[in-house]
C-alpha cells in the first residue's frame, strides 16, 4: 500500500513529461492526462480507505533514507482527504476543459502546453499535501505555483499578462517568506522533518516560536488569500480561461489553508493563535463579501466570495478544539467542490450568454434550463441553504465555536451568519438578473439592484459560440452531483473529518508514525 | 553556531536593496529585486549551516567537529534551481509585456504593410522588364543562332540568376 504514496506525485510528473513529448498529438495527450488523473484518484481513494480503516498513516522514506536525513512522504487522514478531493476536482475540470477545447478548436487553450502544465500543477498539489518535510512542502508549492503562472498567462493576451504579473509577483514574495521561514526554523532546530520539528520547536522559547510561526503564516496567508493579504486574488483569477479559474479557485487557496492547519496543529500548537486568527477571520469574512456585493461580473463576484469564505476556515482553525478542526476539514472539502463546480457552471453561462456580466445577461432560464438548474444548486449550496453541505459545514463550525465560547467567538458566529446571508443575496441577484429576467428586458433595464455595481475592468466577452458541448455539461453535472453527495453522505463524512482532526491535533501520533522507535 | 558577520551584513544589504528595487513599477526592476531577495534568502539558508569555510564532508582528516552541516547547502541548491526557473519565466513575461505594450495584440499577426505592397509591385515590374529583355535578346540572336553555335538559353538563365541574387 505504501507504494501508492509516491505514485501520487510520480504519475502526474511522468504524465506531464509524456504529454509534453506528444505535443503534436492532442488525442493521445487527452488520453494520457485523463488516465493519469483517474489512476491517481483511485490510488487516493484506496489510500484514504486503508489509512482510515487501519488508523495508521502511510509513511514512505524516499530513497530509503531514514528520517530526519531523508525526505518523508506521509499520508494521514487529512492528507488523504485533501488528495482525493483535489484529484476528483482536477479530473472533473480536465474533462470540462477537454470539452471546451474540442468545441473551440483549441483557440483559447493551446492544448500542447495545457496538459503538461495541468499535470505538473496536480503533482505539485499532491506533493504539498503529502509532504512530511517542510522543505518538500515548499518544493510542492513551487511546482504548483510555477505551473499556475503558465496556466494563468495561457495565450499571453494583454489582460492575462497584466493579471498574471500581479499574481506572480505576489506569489513570489510569499514563497520567499516561506523559504526564509524554513531557513530560520532550520537554524533554530536543525531539521526540516515535520515530525521532528513538532518536538524540537516546543523546546524553543515562546518568543522565538512566535517569530517563526508568524513568518510561516505570512507566507501561507498570502496563498490562502486571508484578509490583509487577499487583494491580489479577485484581480488575477477571473481573467484566466474558465477551467483554469475553476481549479485555481477550488484548490490553490486551500493548499494555503491546509498548510496553516498543519503548522498550527503540528508545529506551533503552543503559540496562542486563537485571537489573532479570529480577528483576521472576521475581516476576511466581512470585507470579502462586501467586495462581492459590488461586482457585476460573475467571475469576479465568485472570486470575492471565495476570499470571504476562507474566513470560515480560518475561524474553524482559530477555535482550536478538535471539533473546530473537524468542522474546518468538512468545510474545506465542501468549499473546494462547490467553488469549483460554480466556476465551471459560470464557464457554461459564459458560453450560452456570451458574457459574464449580470448587466448584460438575461433570459438564461429559457435559453438553457439545465445550466440554470446546475447553477441554482451550486448557488444555494454556497449560500448555505439548509439541506446542502454549505449549511451543514457552517452549522458545524458555529456549533464548534459555541462549545468553546468567548465574546469573540460569538462576534464571529454573527459575522459568519451575515456573510452567509450576503452570499445568498449576491448569488440570488445573479439568478434574478441572468436567469429570470427576460432577455428582451436587458437593454435599458434599470433596477436598484444594479446601481452601484462595478463592471470588471476588462470586459473580455470570452468565447462567442452558443453551442454547449455535451462533455462540458456532463463534467459540470458530475461536479454538481458530487457537491450534492456531500449532503447525502454528510454523516459519515463529518465523522471522517472528525477522525482526521483528531489525528491532526495529536502530534504524538504523527511523530510515532514517522519515528516508530522514538525521535533521534 | 557561529555565523560569518560579512555574510550577515551582505545578506542584510541585499534584502534592503532588493525590497527597495522591488517597489518600483517596472517589471524589470521587480525581477532584479526578486533576484536580490532570492539570493539574500539563499545566503540566509547558508548562514544556518554554521561556520563558513569548512567542508561538508566527513573523512580524509576531517572529523565531525570541523565539518559544516551539508543540509542547508542542499536546500540552497534546490532554492537556486527554483529561483532560476522562475527568473526565466519572468524574463519571458517581461518580453511578452514589452511586446504587447509596443505592438499591442496586433503584434502577433503578420500584417501586410504598404511597403510590402510597394515592394511586391516593384518586383513585378522588374521581373516583367527582365522577361521583356530576354524576349528581345532571343529575337536578336535568333538569326545568329541559326549559323553560330552560341548557347543562348543558358546565357540568359545565368544572367537571370545573377541579377536576381544581386537584388
Amino acid at each position: 500500500m505504501n507504494a501508492l504514496v509516491p505514485l501520487l506525485v510520480v504519475l502526474p510528473l511522468s504524465g506531464a513529461a509524456i504529454t509534453l513529448i506528444l505535443g503534436r498529438n492532442p488525442r493521445l495527450q487527452v488520453a494520457i492526462s485523463v488516465s493519469t488523473l483517474s489512476i491517481v484518484t483511485v490510488a487516493a481513494a484506496v489510500l484514504l480507505y486503508v489509512v482510515d480503516t487501519t488508523g495508521q498513516a502511510a509513511v514512505v522514506k524516499v530513497g530509503g533514507w531514514e528520517p530526519p536525513f531523508g525526505i518523508v512522504l506521509m499520508v494521514d487522514r487529512l492528507s488523504a482527504i485533501m488528495v482525493l478531493v483535489s484529484a476528483l476536482m482536477l479530473l472533473g475540470v480536465l474533462v470540462f476543459a477537454i470539452g471546451q477545447g474540442i468545441a473551440d478548436g483549441d483557440k483559447d487553450t493551446p492544448v500542447s502546453i495545457f496538459h503538461p502544465t495541468y499535470l505538473i500543477l496536480s503533482a505539485g498539489l499532491f506533493d504539498a499535501f503529502i509532504a512530511g518535510d517542510l522543505f518538500n512542502m515548499y518544493v510542492g508549492f513551487e511546482m504548483l505555483l510555477a505551473a499556475s503562472y503558465v496556466l494563468l498567462t495561457l495565450g499571453g493576451t494583454g489582460a492575462r499578462i497584466r493579471a498574471g504579473t500581479t499574481y506572480i509577483v505576489v506569489s513570489l514574495v510569499s514563497s520567499l517568506f516561506f523559504l526564509a521561514a524554513i531557513a530560520l526554523i532550520y537554524g533554530a532546530t536543525g531539521t526540516v522533518t515535520m515530525a521532528l520539528l513538532s518536538e524540537r520547536i516546543q523546546a524553543l522559547p515562546l518568543d522565538v516560536q512566535i517569530i517563526l510561526c508568524a513568518a510561516l503564516l505570512i507566507g501561507f496567508a498570502v496563498k490562502a488569500a486571508v484578509f490583509p493579504l487577499s487583494f491580489w486574488l479577485p484581480d488575477s483569477y477571473p481573467t484566466a480561461p474558465a477551467p483554469v479559474t475553476a481549479v485555481f479557485a477550488g484548490l490553490l487557496t486551500k493548499v494555503g489553508v491546509y498548510a496553516i492547519i498543519r503548522t498550527d496543529k503540528l508545529l506551533f500548537f503552543a503559540v496562542p493563535l486563537t485571537i489573532p486568527l479570529m480577528i483576521v477571520a472576521f475581516f476576511t469574512l466581512i470585507i470579502g463579501i462586501f467586495g462581492a456585493l459590488t461586482q457585476a461580473d460573475v467571475k469576479r463576484l465568485l472570486s470575492f466570495t471565495l476570499v470571504s469564505h476562507i474566513g470560515y476556515m480560518i475561524f474553524g482553525i482559530a477555535i482550536g478544539s478538535e471539533l473546530g478542526t473537524g468542522a474546518t476539514i468538512y468545510y474545506i472539502v465542501h468549499h473546494i467542490m462547490v467553488q469549483t463546480a460554480l466556476f465551471v457552471s459560470v464557464g457554461l453561462i459564459e458560453r450560452v450568454g456570451r458574457s459574464t456580466s449580470i448587466t448584460h445577461l438575461g433570459g438564461l432560464l429559457k435559453k438553457a434550463p439545465f445550466v440554470a438548474v446546475l447553477f441554482f444548486i451550486g448557488a444555494l449550496n454556497l449560500g448555505g441553504i439548509p439541506p446542502f453541505s454549505g449549511f451543514l459545514g457552517k452549522v458545524g463550525l458555529f456549533e464548534a465555536g459555541a462549545q468553546s465560547p468567548s465574546p469573540l467567538v460569538y462576534v464571529l458566529i454573527g459575522a459568519g451568519a451575515l456573510t452567509s446571508l450576503l452570499t445568498l443575496y449576491a448569488l440570488m441577484r445573479i439568478w434574478n438578473m441572468a436567469f429570470w429576467r427576460p432577455a428582451r428586458d436587458v437593454a435599458g433595464y434599470e433596477s436598484p439592484m444594479l446601481t452601484s455595481l462595478r463592471e470588471s475592468p476588462d470586459e473580455t466577452g470570452g468565447v462567442v459560440t452558443a453551442t454547449l458541448p455535451k462533455l462540458m455539461v456532463a463534467a459540470t453535472t458530475g461536479l454538481i452531483a458530487l457537491t450534492v453527495c456531500l449532503t447525502v453522505f454528510a454523516g459519515p463524512l463529518f465523522e471522517l473529518s472528525e477522525r482526521a482532526a483528531v489525528g491532526v491535533a495529536t502530534p504524538a501520533e504523527y511523530i510515532r508514525a514517522v519515528f516508530p522507535d522514538g525521535t533521534p | 553556531m557561529s555565523a560569518s558577520l560579512t555574510l550577515v551584513v551582505l545578506m542584510a544589504i541585499m534584502y534592503g536593496t532588493g525590497v527597495y528595487v522591488m517597489l518600483e513599477k517596472s517589471l524589470t526592476r521587480i525581477l532584479i529585486g526578486f533576484m536580490l531577495i532570492g539570493n539574500a534568502t539563499n545566503l540566509l539558508i547558508f548562514l544556518m549551516s554554521g561556520r563558513a569555510g569548512d567542508a561538508p564532508i566527513i573523512g580524509d582528516g576531517a572529523t565531525g567537529e570541523n565539518t559544516v552541516d551539508p543540509v542547508p547547502q542542499v536546500l540552497m541548491l534546490t532554492a537556486i534551481v527554483i529561483n532560476f526557473g522562475v527568473t526565466a519565466f519572468i524574463l519571458a513575461l517581461i518580453y511578452r509585456s514589452w511586446w504587447l505594450a509596443n505592438l499591442g495584440d496586433e503584434g502577433d499577426d503578420v500584417t501586410v504593410d504598404d511597403e510590402d505592397v510597394i515592394d511586391a509591385e516593384e518586383a513585378e515590374v522588374y521581373h516583367a522588364s527582365l522577361d521583356e529583355d530576354d524576349e528581345a535578346v532571343r529575337a536578336q540572336l535568333a538569326g545568329a543562332a541559326d549559323n553560330g553555335d552560341i548557347d543562348i538559353e543558358s546565357d540568359i538563365d545565368n544572367n537571370h540568376t545573377e541579377r536576381g541574387a544581386g537584388r
